[in-house]
């Protein structure tokens, strides 16, 4: 077995949300940090997809934005292709990574710069990267990558706001592969799609999987979609991984109880009239996670234990009745 | 691979992009001005002001500053009428020395749209690239830079002006104030009005900088300051045009105000401001024109601008639309 | 057999623009029986909302009705004056949004915007009202409603919110309650309860539901009967059970062979090529003919109107010998 591309190591993400300096004096509060991920080990295999799975506020973007670069991590490390990221990317050896990793946004309208014409957009990062081939050259590129996208070379003159939300997202593809990558982060591609418009985007990127090599982290909150899209998943609550496995083993035996309430929640839409189990209550908030295991006070099957003491992923999952063999409470 | 959808066509370059002059046309900001009356009559006011001053030159019926061509008989004639000690006839009647009030304000005119429009320019580029800065770096630079705008626009404009109109004729030598006055009353009205600009490009500078285009220039790599200007800049352009032609109807009261007060440009080169004060020592006397006519044209070319400012941030805020 | 609670007959929405009317909402008819949920499916910019809308009467200019009526219960109440709309809006149409927000007034608190609701369409006073707004918001699932009640809106989660409106909507007892994207914002598992309580507490108090939303899972767990638009017509109206597991119009069976299932794991998705068309390019013929697999030539040129084909099922499709032209 060859190294994974992207290795990600007890990875974790704090947001300072104090109030203001002068505020904090006069009322006397202290500094207030949000743990946004914590502890998050994954690795991706070359040409394979990793998918986050999770409710709003569980961590994902900001997961995606840490593997970019956009943000740094408060602790823990990420490998890709066994360099580690977080050592300072400098000059060329920086430039040589970049290239090889890109973003697909979940808004593809405010993912691509109104003011710009989409040959301009998609030809960024051939300007970025490519800085020497010449203009015709990369109008022959940006015609291909259009048509590769199953758009027209003709579309280029236009401006972002003249296409639809699917084709949108086609001109944020193109331009993620316009230099060549071999790895992208997806935070959820089509969660601004409509499913007709999802399919065709979910195809289309199947397809350059296949035809480029690509390896995906692919973010999305849809059970369905990832269930399609990937070949590892990781389910994420509160900023932490509490199971991770194939979407078979995922899907057909899942063993923490949160996994198991969000597909009872997934809409029986083959109508085999399966009686859902009533979800109980909310995600706390993440500025003042229960204490323990995140999941206690929703979990049927929480002990004093899982009060008291945080799970540990073993197996790719983590629960303490697991752990003890129970099922039932 | 049989369920490929889309098959690699030899694609072609895309083609050239429309033009510029029809892409203005077919735009809703055009066909928006079209059926905005108020919009065309403002646009043809200032237009016919601005033009009248441009080529004042060569439309002007007299040179009211070549002293050679005045006759001092002619001073005091009504308006629409001929002297009674020359062959001169006089549209808006003629000043206390003898120059066509026409033919000041035409030059006049001139003289106030520089300076506004010069102003105004400096005021745009020093408060957008202060608020550019501020908003895309925040943190210290974004605090520092936008107390002094909140300081300065606490006081009114006008006396910031001539305050530091005040302190650039301290600096300068004497024999220098006369030719540079323009140039320090530009300095002043264009550093009274900066700030409104910093403020304005710097919220929309903090909207666009969270946006994922930029995060896209980001991840690749693009330098800070490219980003600035190639991506951001031209995303806050549309706040800074809207305020710009506000800010440039401001400017030329503003000037005309300074210039009232006597601490303008010089009485060599009278912009509108100084016709009026001009004007003013007259009003009671009965020679009411050479009041009226200058007022009467300051008062069309800022209306106008402030009209089309107004109408410009109608049209390009799309939540009225 | 009972009369229908809501009939809409040939509802036609226009937009005058620069470019020449736009039709929004092109002549949908159709009926929803009293306690009936009905269901409204279809990509963003297919009608929806504005059908939604025109019927409590909320378009905003420069759009109107320009044709069709719409009757509750035996009264003609397109074309009533604006106080008398606004009176049946809350008393006898209760409504609920994709955001919670456009209902609830951040400045003031739940109780003051219960209270309100209640008396303005209830002869109750003040402490009666209170009673009963803690009582809805019980109903809704609202924990330790009594203590609540007294807080303002952002002090709720997003799910918590969604649930004071269903308790805002339901306040005057409505005959009918319109849910345009109620669960859209919101996550699945709290989607899962948001669903669970609209359904039973308007089963609880006999109120028909209008359901709009782009989820066809939704509409599964949720509807009786459905109504698939596209592009501003109805493609297609039945029983939720038979259009989902039998869809007739190729526009249906397209959208439901394009969503990812969890029990099976297909290499490819089934994808509909193409785009909605955008108002102001619908094509002649049948509006869905240049994405149909199976269009034919008529299609181009003829216009087919939603008709009866089976009991109970209404389809706008050529294939289909009984349907008529539009
Ligand atoms: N820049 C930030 N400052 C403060 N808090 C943040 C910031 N970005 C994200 N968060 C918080 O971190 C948590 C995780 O956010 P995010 O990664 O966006 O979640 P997801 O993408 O799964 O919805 C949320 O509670 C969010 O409010
Ligand atoms: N003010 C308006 N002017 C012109 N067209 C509008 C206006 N508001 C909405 N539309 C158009 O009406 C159509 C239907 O919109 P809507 O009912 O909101 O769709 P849905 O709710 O199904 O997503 C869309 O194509 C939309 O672009
Ligand atoms: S009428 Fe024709 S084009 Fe329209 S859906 Fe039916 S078969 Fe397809
Ligand atoms: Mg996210
Ligand atoms: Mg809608």
């Amino acid at each position: 077995m060859t190294a994974p591309l992207l290795d990600v190591r007890n990875l974790s993400r704090d947001f300072d949300v104090s109030r203001p300096w002068l505020n904090r004096k006069l009322e006397g509060l202290e500094k207030v940090y949000l743990k946004a991920v914590q502890d998050v080990s994954f690795s991706v295999n070359r040409g394979e997809t990793f998918a986050l799975v999770g409710e709003s506020g569980s961590g994902k973007s900001t997961i995606a934005r840490l593997i970019v670069g956009l943000l740094t991590p408060s602790a823990g490390e990420i490998f890709f292709d066994g360099q580690s990221l977080a050592q300072g990317l400098s000059g060329a050896e920086a430039r040589r990574l970049r290239r090889r990793f890109q973003m697909i946004f979940q808004d593809p309208l405010a993912s691509l710069n109104p003011r710009w014409r989409v040959t301009d957009i998609i030809a960024e990062p051939l300007r970025v990267f490519e800085g020497g081939m010449p203009a015709p050259a990369r109008r022959q590129r940006v015609g291909e990558l259009l048509t590769l996208v199953g758009m027209a070379p003709e579309d280029g003159v236009k401006f972002p706001h003249q296409f639809s939300g699917g084709q949108r997202q086609r001109i944020a593809i193109a331009r993620a592969l316009a230099a060549n990558p071999d790895f992208i982060v997806c935070d959820e591609p089509t969660s601004a799609l409509d499913v007709s418009v999802q399919a065709q985007i979910l195809n289309l990127m199947k397809k350059l999987q296949q035809e480029f090599g690509l390896t995906y982290v692919f973010i999305s909150h849809n059970l369905q979609v990832v269930r399609h899209m990937a070949n590892q998943i990781g389910v994420l609550y509160l900023g932490r991984l509490v199971e991770v496995g194939t979407p078979a083993r995922l899907f057909e035996a899942p063993r923490h109880p949160y996994t198991r309430m969000l597909l009872d929640a997934v809409p029986d839409i083959e109508m085999t009239g399966r009686r859902r189990k009533k979800v109980e209550g909310e995600i706390p908030s993440p500025l003042s996670p229960p204490s323990g295991c995140p999941f206690h006070p929703r979990c049927p099957l929480a002990n004093d234990r899982g009060r008291r003491e945080m799970p540990l992923l073993l197996d790719g999952v983590a629960c303490h009745a697991v752990e003890e063999g129970r099922t039932r409470p | 691979m049989s369920t490929l959808d889309i098959s690699p066509a030899k694609p072609l370059p895309p083609p050239r992009p429309p033009s510029r002059l029809r892409r203005i046309l077919d735009s809703d900001i055009f066909w928006s001005w079209t059926q905005s009356p108020v919009a065309v009559g403002a646009t043809v006011v200032a237009l016919t002001l601005i033009l009248v001053a441009l080529f004042a030159p060569l439309i002007a019926p007299y040179d009211p500053f070549n002293p050679a061509t005045l006759t001092l008989m002619d001073g005091f004639t009504p308006p629409a009428s001929k002297s009674a000690f020359s062959d001169n006839w006089f549209l808006m009647g003629a000043d206390h020395q003898a120059r066509d009030v026409l033919s000041t304000i035409m030059y006049g005119s001139r003289v106030s749209l520089f300076v506004g429009v010069m102003a105004t320019l400096f005021a745009i580029v020093l408060g957008m690239g202060l608020g550019l800065a501020a908003g895309y770096s925040g943190g210290m630079v974004d605090a520092v830079i936008m107390r002094i705008a909140d300081i300065q626009l606490s006081f009114p404009a006008i006396l910031i002006a001539l305050l530091i109109f005040g302190v650039a004729k301290g600096i300068l030598p004497a024999n220098q104030q006369e030719s540079l006055a323009i140039w320090v009353l530009i300095l002043a009205i264009g550093l009274a009005n900066w700030a409104q600009f910093a403020r304005t490009v710097r919220g929309a500078t903090m909207v666009e900088r969270e946006k994922d285009y930029v995060a896209a220039a980001r991840i690749m790599g693009v330098h800070p300051v490219l980003i600035l200007f190639r991506h951001i800049l031209p995303n806050v352009l549309g706040p800074v045009l809207v305020i710009g032609t506000i800010g440039l109807a401001l400017a030329i009261i503003e000037e005309a105000t300074l210039s009232f007060l006597g601490v303008g440009v010089p009485p060599t080169q009278p912009s509108l401001g100084t016709l009026i004060r001009i004007g003013q020592q007259f009003m009671f006397s009965g020679e009411w024109w050479i009041l009226f006519f200058p007022a009467v044209t300051l008062v069309l070319l800022a209306l106008s601008v402030n009209l089309l400012g107004d109408w410009l941030r109608d049209a390009l805020n799309p939540k009225l639309r | 057999m009972t009369e229908p609670l809501l009939s809409v007959r040939g509802l036609t929405v226009e937009f005058p623009t620069r470019h020449g009317i736009l039709t929004a909402v092109e002549d949908i008819s159709f009926d929803i029986m009293p306690g009936e949920v009905l269901g409204m499916v279809g990509e963003s910019g297919a009608g929806k909302s504005m059908t939604g809308n025109a019927i409590i009467g909320l378009i905003e200019a420069p759009g109107r009705i320009a044709r069709g009526e719409v009757w509750l219960n035996g009264q003609r109440i397109d074309s009533l004056p604006p106080e008398a709309m606004r009176a049946i809006r809350g008393r006898r149409i209760g409504m609920i949004f994709q955001d919670p927000l456009t209902s609830l007034n951040p400045l003031y608190r739940i109780s003051d915007q219960l209270i309100e609701t209640i008396r303005t369409h209830l002869p109750l006073s003040q402490d009666a009202a209170r009673k009963r707004a803690i009582g809805l918001l019980d109903d809704v699932g609202i924990p330790d409603a009594a203590r609540r009640i007294d807080d303002y809106p952002h002090q709720f989660s997003g799910g918590m919110r969604q649930r004071v409106v269903i308790a805002l909507a339901l306040c005057a007892e409505p005959d009918l309650v319109i849910a345009d994207e109620p669960t859209t914002a919101l996550d699945v598992s709290v989607q899962a309860q948001i669903i669970d309580v609209m359904k039973e507490l308007c089963a609880e108090r006999g109120a028909a539901i209008l359901l709009v939303t782009h989820d066809m899972g939704v509409i599964a767990e949720t509807a009786d009967r459905v109504a698939v638009m596209y592009a501003g017509r109805l493609a297609e109206v039945g029983p939720v059970r038979d259009v989902i597991l039998a869809a007739r119009h190729p526009y249906t069976a397209g959208l439901m062979g394009a969503i990812p299932r969890l029990g099976e794991n297909l290499v490819r998705l089934n994808q509909i090529p193409g785009a909605m068309p955008r108002l102001s390019a619908i094509p002649p013929g049948c509006p869905f003919n240049p994405r149909c697999p199976r269009v034919m030539d008529h299609c181009r040129s003829h216009r087919p109107a939603l008709s009866p084909i089976e009991p109970a099922r209404k389809v706008a499709c050529w294939l289909y010998p009984e349907v008529t032209e539009a």
